[in-house]
């Protein structure tokens, strides 16, 4: 697998929320190879703003050679990315990362927030491999894609102001309905997903964790964002993994975060 | 049309190369760029041991450049050795290595072992400012960097380049220590000391709270530096500092450098080294130069 550097040309974008975007792409280079969990960075135009933005691949779709990004404006780079348009064109490179490793087990997927769009492309990916899916997904109050779940599985959900689902968080969610699974899959905030590892190394179920760090190459090199690991680096031998090489996706054993 | 450069007897077929700790090894880089279209590569700094780094966060973006604190995470000399050294050597590329240490028997250690490998040259880092011990220490005191360019020159079987803090009051004095030390070359400038805060969260945007500043932000203190420079030693010089097109390494070649490198342009572009190598042809074809060598130093 090569990862690419390109120029790709939107197709179509629009806000699906409160400072939320969903933006089409064509980069067919990408698309023929990436899998969920995996991101790209885009690029800005401004030469104020150096370091890409690592977006994670919300929905991918090899034979159309198109990309779904759906991210939160957090600052003037993805707010200069949610100003474009259908034909305009922005640099990107990818498929970075090693993505969802997916398993033939019954499954529990949980998003929180800007962590719900990888969710999708692996909710479809792993539906049409015949696997048991769950859906857990949290929001703050908005909700967003919230209802883009359903043809793949049982969705649940879980809001901190109690208009969505159960009032609390994803993990109020699982215990309140009484999910069970075999594996699952997260991507979240931070204490979300400490909350899952926690869990899951409690009731011994595996648990795969996207993780996120500032970075800045987004290919291993410039080693600013790393986690501490279990086991000892390839890169360095510190137990220090790389998030944008080694991961973004990490068994909950692996990682210490 | 000549690009060569020939820096402390090492020729280079033109004269960039990458900076050091953004391009790691070269073996990410090498699925996006030919490293044999680079004067030559310059590794991430190895010191004897491998070193763990600073916590995270370790970067932080700033209006344009950016701020790093990583630490010199690195994998010691002895996996160095095994694994990189000989995936540089694939390539018809100069290869530099990056020495860092705590000691002057850290870095001592590291060049002896450095001694019988395949490599062209050694950078010397006595100017990270993000490393408790060593590091800029060194870098920011001319009797203390006379002293360990004196050793590691004593030890040193490639030609040795001493890279400057520009954290200094007078870098020329530092400059003309390291070349009275019998420094062959000199890289300059290392990272601007700075810092962030993220007023959101109320807190340093990097971890270590201060980091070193590089990018487009810095380029103007580093062609001033490697200007002043130029003209108070007699050794090459290897400029850098905010270089991200050719016509950036042609305002510091004209400043007095031999070399330039491009450091933080990698991460907006992973091909900026090699288009800055064909920028500078292009400025060559443009303006009629025969060989970039007599651009060098041309603004008096």
């Amino acid at each position: 697998m090569a990862t690419t550097k390109m120029t790709a040309t939107v197709i179509h974008q629009e806000p699906i929320g409160t400072g939320i975007f969903s933006m089409q792409l064509q980069a067919a280079e990408i698309a023929k190879q990436a899998k969920p969990g995996q991101f790209v960075n885009l690029y800005s135009k401004d030469g104020s703003r150096l370091l890409p933005r690592p977006i994670s691949l919300c929905e991918i779709n090899g034979e159309a050679g198109t990309l779904r990004l759906v991210y939160r404006t957090v600052g003037k780079g993805t707010e200069e990315f949610a100003r474009l348009h259908a034909g305009d064109k922005i640099d990107i490179m990818g498929p970075l990362g090693n993505g969802f490793t997916m398993q033939e087990e019954k499954a529990i997927l949980i998003g929180g927030g800007i962590g719900i769009p990888p969710m999708l492309q692996l909710a479809k990916e792993l539906s049409q491999q015949s696997v048991e899916v769950q859906v857990v997904l949290g929001y703050r109050d908005e909700t967003f894609l919230d209802e883009e779940f359903a043809p793949y599985g049982t969705v649940y959900f879980a809001s901190e102001d109690g208009n969505h689902g159960v009032k609390g968080t994803v993990m109020d969610a699982i215990r309140e309905y009484g999910i069970t699974g075999n594996v699952i899959y997260a991507c979240g905030p931070t204490p979300m997903l400490r909350a899952i590892q926690a869990y899951a190394l409690e009731n011994g179920i595996v648990a795969q964790l996207s993780l996120e760090e500032k970075m800045a190459c987004g290919i291993g090199a410039c080693l600013a964002c790393v986690c501490k690991s279990k086991e000892k680096d390839h890169h360095t031998n510190v137990n220090n993994k790389r998030i944008c090489k080694d991961g973004p996706v990490f068994f909950a054993e692996e990682v210490e975060f | 049309m000549n690009t060569a450069v020939t820096i402390a007897g090492v020729t280079w077929k033109n004269p960039v190369t990458v900076a050091s700790g953004t391009f790691g090894s070269g073996a990410e880089y090498s699925e996006l760029v030919d490293l044999n279209q680079l004067g030559a590569v310059t590794t991430k700094g190895v010191a004897n041991i491998p070193w763990q780094g600073n916590p995270t966060p370790r970067i932080a973006e700033t209006y344009g450049g950016m701020i790093n604190a990583v630490g010199l995470q690195n994998p010691g000399i002895d996996l160095f050795t095994q694994r990189d050294i000989p995936f540089l050597k694939q390539y018809d590329t100069r290869i530099i290595v990056n020495v860092c240490g705590k000691s002057v028997t850290d870095y001592v250690e590291v060049v002896e072992r450095l001694g019988d490998e395949p490599v062209d040259m050694l950078e010397i880092n006595v100017s990270c400012p993000n490393v408790k011990e060593g590091g800029i220490a060194f870098g920011q005191d001319p009797k203390a960097l006379f002293e360990i360019t004196k050793e590691v020159k004593a030890v040193a079987k490639q030609p040795i380049i001493m890279k400057l803090s520009p954290n200094v009051t007078d870098i020329t004095e530092m400059a003309k220590a390291a070349e009275a030390a019998g420094a062959d070359a000199l890289s300059l400038i290392n990272t601007l000391t700075g810092m962030k805060i993220d007023i959101h969260k109320r807190t340093f945007a990097v971890a270590n709270k201060t980091g070193g500043l590089s990018g487009p932000a810095i380029k103007p203190v580093a062609v001033r530096m490697v200007y002043q420079v130029a003209h108070a030693v007699q050794i090459p010089i290897i400029g850098m500092g905010g270089i991200a097109t050719g016509e950036d390494a042609i305002e510091f070649i004209m400043a007095g450098a031999t070399a330039v490198s491009v450091g933080t342009a990698n991460f907006h572009d992973p091909m900026a080294s090699v288009k800055v190598a064909q920028g500078i042809e292009e400025y060559m074809k443009r303006y009629g130069v025969e060989d970039i060598n007599e651009l060098r130093g041309c603004v008096e």
